[in-house]
């Protein structure tokens, strides 16, 4: 995991990630347009998760209310787009930057909240977030209980791509991009101080770290990151109402990031192929069929590394290390 | 008469390091032992190895059993009771709370109210703080709730972690003279560790002294006391 | 006038349904230092099958303490098997079991009875004489709730194993040092916060209808109850859930609308979080550093 961040990524690295890209880039030419859009949304999650996992994997600080923001970065889009015509890709950026502005204003009570408490406040957050999107008094704005349906947007310079292509091939690009500022930014100094400050907080206070400033900040760029994941989702799915972003939401995005593993970049991928085709797959069995593979999935996860991956590592190195003594005595 | 509690070859810890060395000793049944030792000697992690709260490996007999393997909770109900260093209160719970707590294990009713009765004779400060919260009880009064808490337990063997610790000379005179009226009275064996040698010789019938998590001498008292190295580094002539 | 008392009166009704939950969370936070997201799922569970039993003929009553039971046993069981094993882990695993749990029981109840709405009875009916302002559903309600109360006070207060239990999950090790076997006490206070639980279902089921996630809100007034009242503290927590079902009610009649009930809540949490973290009756913990 560690390694996956810090360590020098080798050229022949490299080149194993080009060959992703371009296959990925090639993926909707060979799928249906159903599948493509399929697609479209497990990248648009893959960036949710890659902002999750900044904020717990990274920093240590648990959210169960990230479906809030993934709302707001959803209603974003679609209230520029809808009500002031602003075109789909520059709605992407506004959503993000909103979303910051929220993460930045939650994360600063959430400073002084740790632990349970914090995945306390934030599950409250995604409790109430339906019913505080269907308010009356912002209906104009939202759509109410209805929501708001937008239209899914035509591939530019006249390019012969349907428009499930094409938008999964936007969201691909822009979805390299978020990847790309991620790693840069966690494998360098910033993520060495947000590491620092989830395993040793007072330690890294001491180091010089601005603990506040920097939690705040990673819910911040967290938020932003799930914001641009809610716009995109939302440009694919053409449509926003509240009852789309409850509580499961938020919990799926959990569940995502134990899947993909906690503080991995490339986990983030992992985890939204994962919350996009499962619940597919067993929704044949039964609508509860997802949600309960969801659940015995993270019960596994825990148990099977009750002290998450990180402790696994550090667990087996110590018993690698001990019997060596014990078998000289 | 065998020893009531006999230790050989203990060693324990905490992780993967022992602190202990094949640590020996024993208490004789109606006796006192008292084990000294300098700071970080090791004498809490022992009484934790004995109670079975640390991981431990070693030979440890209580009376007729082999506790070494058992749980703390077992042991304990063999009778052997253990005021713990920091004194392990129930701060929230009042001072009769904190004394019923310790006879939980019993079932004899009017035994236990005796035991009550008994210890608010040997502590009568105890007595008119019964319905305070123990928080609010002194550093001595705590560290009398403490042995009274394991008295209540009815125990045979009384295993104190630094009962001077912290405590004004004459709370701490008052303590160790009940320690003895408890010892020669109530028959109760008494294991003990503490920093101040001086004070649980007086007390001890046989005394071990620790460093660094090793025996280095140990023996009835009278030997020990003679003992050039304990004279000079723990009684100061 | 008359419709305030209504309010106030309704109020207090629900405050004891989230006071129950509210207590059951500070039961299982106090042993363990956890707070159970999976504690309304729980009850909802329960209320399930509670609708089985009664479904299946049995009265009332007896539906009703078979219930009781089998959520104690439940709620036993859910400790030894998924939360003994996580005695030892860090904040976020054992925050993701606890999500892991109520999924699992959420999706199956949806499974096993599924996500259609359904009525659920009431025991109390009839018309009470020279009240205006209350229910018969409302009055059985705050009865049967002081009654869970007032037993479990005595219990905790009067008897061995309630003191042991207090004990257990005060100071551990001092309990294991007493003989106390800790780990079975914990199992005993999770049936018994599922216990609690299983009557807080039943008793909110008529008034809010049966579907698994009927007890999301409750759950969320009952943290907000527990913070009020500091999390640690079950009395504090009972009348922090009272409180805050009145204050619902009155708040959602007067100022900003039903519609708006759970941001409350929302609001409730994160203001008693950030400005008095320990509630207003709690004790304040310092973390040295």
């Amino acid at each position: 995991m560690a390694t996956d961040t810090f360590a020098a990524v080798g050229s022949l690295r490299w080149i194993g990630i080009a060959i992703l890209v371009v296959a990925l880039a090639l993926l909707p030419f060979a799928i249906s347009d159903y599948h493509t859009f399929q697609f479209t949304q497990a990248i648009s999650y893959a960036i949710v998760l890659l902002g999750l996992n900044i904020l717990t994997g990274y920093n240590g600080q648990i959210s169960l209310g990230h479906g809030a923001f993934y709302a707001v970065g959803a209603y974003t889009a679609a209230i520029l787009m809808d009500r002031f015509g602003v075109p789909y890709w520059a709605t992407l950026p506004i959503a993000g930057l909103v979303c910051f502005g929220f993460g930045f204003l939650f994360g600063l009570p959430a400073l002084r909240l740790q632990g349970h408490y914090l995945a306390l406040a934030t599950f409250a957050l995604a409790v109430a977030t339906p019913q505080l999107l269907k308010y009356k008094k912002i209906e104009g704005w939202t759509g109410g209980v209805q929501g708001i349906v937008i239209i899914k947007p035509d591939a530019p310079f006249g390019l012969p791509l349907s428009q499930d292509r094409w938008l999964y091939l936007f969201t691909l690009a822009v979805a390299l991009v978020m990847f790309l500022l991620a790693w840069n930014i966690l494998r360098g100094r910033v993520g060495r101080a947000l590491i620092a400050l989830r395993d040793q907080p007072i330690a890294a206070e001491a180091m010089g770290v601005h603990g506040a400033f920097f939690k705040s900040t990673a819910f911040g760029v967290s938020a932003l990151y799930t914001g641009v994941g809610g716009a995109l989702g939302a440009i694919a799915v053409q449509f926003v109402a509240p009852d789309s972003f409850t509580t499961f939401l938020s919990i799926s995005f959990v569940v995502g990031i134990v899947v993909g593993g906690l503080a991995s970049i490339s986990g983030a991928i992992w985890g939204a192929l994962f919350i996009q085709f499962v619940p597919n797959v067993a929704d044949q069995i039964s609508k509860a069929a997802p949600w309960a593979i969801y659940g015995a999935v993270l019960l596994l996860c825990m148990y099977s590394m009750p002290l998450g991956v990180a402790g696994l590592l550090r667990s087996t190195v110590r018993r690698l290390r001990v019997r060596r003594p014990r078998s000289v005595t | 008469m065998p020893a009531l509690l006999e230790v050989s070859d203990l060693c324990a810890g905490y992780g993967a390091a022992d602190v202990l060395d094949r640590i020996a000793f024993t208490v004789e049944e109606g006796g006192v032992t008292a084990v000294l030792g300098a700071n970080g000697a090791g004498k809490t992690t022992l009484l934790r190895a004995v109670c079975g709260l640390i991981r431990r490996r070693g030979k440890v007999r209580f009376g007729t059993e082999a506790i070494e393997t058992r749980a703390t909770e077992d042991i304990v109900r063999l009778g052997l009771a253990h005021a713990p260093d920091g004194r392990g209160t129930f701060l929230q719970l009042t001072t009769e709370e904190n004394l019923r707590v310790g006879a939980l294990t019993r079932r004899d009713r009017a035994g236990v109210a005796e035991d009550m009765a008994k210890v608010y004779r040997y502590f009568p400060r105890l007595k008119e703080r019964r319905q305070q919260q123990a928080g609010t009880l002194s550093g001595g009064e705590q560290q009398m709730l403490a042995i009274a808490r394991a008295l209540m337990l009815r125990p045979r063997l009384l295993v104190l972690d630094e009962p001077s610790f912290g405590l004004a000379p004459l709370v701490v005179q008052d303590i160790f003279s009940i320690m003895r009226t408890v010892n020669r009275e109530d028959r109760v064996s008494i294991l003990l560790v503490e920093q101040n040698a001086k004070l649980a010789l007086d007390l001890a019938d046989r005394a071990y002294l620790l460093e660094t998590g090793r025996v280095i001498r140990g023996g009835p008292v009278a030997e020990i006391r003679d003992d050039e190295t304990v004279r000079r580094s723990y009684l100061g002539y | 006038m008359d419709a305030f008392l209504h309010q106030l009166f309704s109020g207090v009704a629900t405050g004891g349904i989230y006071a129950s939950v509210a207590l059951a969370l500070v039961m299982i936070y106090q042993a363990t230092h956890h707070i159970n997201f999976a504690q309304g799922e729980m009850a909802m569970f329960s209320t399930y099958l509670a609708w089985t039993l009664i479904a299946a003929g049995a009265p009332y009553w007896i539906a009703f303490v078979l219930t009781v039971g089998i959520s104690f046993v439940l709620g036993v069981v859910i400790e030894r098997v998924l939360i003994r094993p996580m005695a030892h882990a860090p904040v976020l695993s054992v925050v993701i079991v606890f999500i892991g749990l109520l999924v699992i029981l959420n999706s199956l109840a949806g499974w096993i009875f599924s996500y259609t709405i359904k009525s659920f009875p009431s025991p109390f009916d009839g018309v009470i004489p020279g009240n205006a302002f209350m229910s018969p559903h409302e009055l059985g309600i705050i009865g049967v709730t002081l009654v869970v109360l007032a037993l479990l006070y005595g219990f905790f207060r009067f008897t061995s194993l309630g003191l042991a239990m207090r004990a257990a999950a005060l100071n551990p090790v001092s309990s294991r040092l007493a003989g106390i076997r800790v780990g079975r006490m914990l199992g005993l206070g999770w049936g018994l916060a599922a216990a609690v639980g299983a009557v807080a279902g039943m008793m909110v089921a008529p008034v809010i209808y049966l579907d698994p996630n009927m007890m999301a809100g409750v759950l969320l007034y009952a943290f907000a109850g527990a913070l009020l009242g500091g999390i640690d503290n079950p009395i504090g927590a009972v009348i922090g859930g009272f409180v805050v079902g009145v204050v619902e009610n009155l708040v959602g009649t007067y100022l900003i609308g039903t519609e708006l009930k759970l941001t409350v809540a929302l609001v409730l949490i994160i203001g008693v979080l950030v400005f008095r973290p320990a509630g207003l009756m709690g004790k304040v913990v310092v973390i040295r550093v």
